[in-house]
């Protein structure tokens, strides 16, 4: 599989992702200026974390005017299987690829620490090779991480089980203590309706080794890998079979 | 001519930094002060011939790129 990972200026995840997607998982893997205006043949698009310019304005706000940033509405329009990490997320729901916004975080301070997240929802090519209910050791690190949507837009969310990640306790309680930054029903990330499109917070490139303090963020490679193998009809991959994949 | 372009959260959403400056003003012993909502505000010097130009223009701003409409609002004075 290809991985494209998008470059925007102020991301400082870009080469841990690249890193999981090329040395941990011996994929393909290209790194993408914001000013490009191809993915290059990409399968999967990774949009990393950091400070896309500087965070300045809001969060995402300047990066989703980036020239690749068409291309991205494109392929994921197409099907294709976009990941929003951190930062990234907060492009995707700028971009208008995710509905809601970043808050501040509700005590003003940027966390940066290991946590736990339950994995709700199967059926995303991130999540695909994960237990329903698996709860991921994964660190986050952010200062706008205060998910918020109209209750209506919740209320959607999750009746269309739109919410894939959710802040949990090791025991794996939903509570306002497993809560790092006051985000509505403790969401940690989303999917699109089509399901192809998946915003979190916490880093799972961050944790896919051992020697950094958990390997739990490799369950959401490696279902992009599942899915990949799951969509690839013969050496091509058909976008029209993915939504089919996800369904199964 | 200037437009002037005040974003602030919706009354709907909470806003932790105002809350905080808020409490801050408390411990100075303001304490008449009952909330505080913290917001940005902007000043876009525009070439245009009419004022309406120049709100049209920045409230086109506003909504692309200056707010975002999910969590904010704003309010635009044009002066020349």
């Amino acid at each position: 599989m290809k991985f494209a990972v998008v470059v925007f200026p102020g991301s400082n995840c870009d080469h841990d992702t690249e890193y999981v997607a090329r040395t941990v998982l011996g994929q393909d893997v290209e790194l993408i200026w914001h000013k490009d205006s191809s993915l290059k043949g990409a399968d999967a698009v990774i949009l990393p974390g950091g400070f896309a310019h500087g965070d300045y304005l809001r969060t995402g706000a300047i990066a989703r005017f980036s020239p690749i940033m068409q291309e991205v509405s494109k392929f994921a329009a197409a099907g294709g299987p976009v990941l929003g990490i951190c930062n990234g997320f907060q492009v995707l729901l700028e971009a208008g690829l995710l509905p809601g916004a970043m808050l501040r975080n509700r005590s003003l301070k940027f966390r940066c620490e290991f946590l736990h997240v339950g994995v709700e929802q199967t059926d995303t090519p991130f999540t695909m090779a994960c237990r329903p209910g698996q709860r991921l050791r994964i660190p986050i690190a952010h200062g706008d991480g205060n998910y918020y949507a109209e209750p209506e837009v919740v209320a959607q969310l999750e009746r269309n089980r739109q919410v894939v990640f959710r802040y949990v306790s090791a025991s794996g309680e939903v509570s306002d203590e497993a809560n790092p930054n006051g985000s509505v029903n403790n969401i940690a990330g989303i999917c699109n309706e089509a399901r192809n499109v998946v915003g979190l917070m916490p880093h799972p490139e961050r944790a896919c080794e051992l020697a950094v303090g958990s390997a739990d963020g490799l369950a959401v490679f490696e279902s992009i890998l599942k899915w990949g193998r799951e969509s690839f009809d013969g050496d091509t991959l058909t976008m029209a079979t993915a939504p089919a994949v996800l369904n199964k | 001519m200037q437009a002037r372009v005040f974003v602030t959260l919706k009354p709907s959403v909470f806003d932790p930094q105002g809350t905080t400056v808020a409490e801050a003003l408390h411990t100075l012993g303001y304490a008449t002060v009952r909330d505080v909502r913290q917001g940005k505000y902007f000043e876009l010097e525009i070439d245009a011939t009419s004022a309406d130009e120049a709100r049209r223009l920045a409230a086109e701003a506003a909504d692309r790129l200056l707010s975002n409409p999910v969590i904010e609002s704003y309010r635009i004075e044009v002066t020349s």
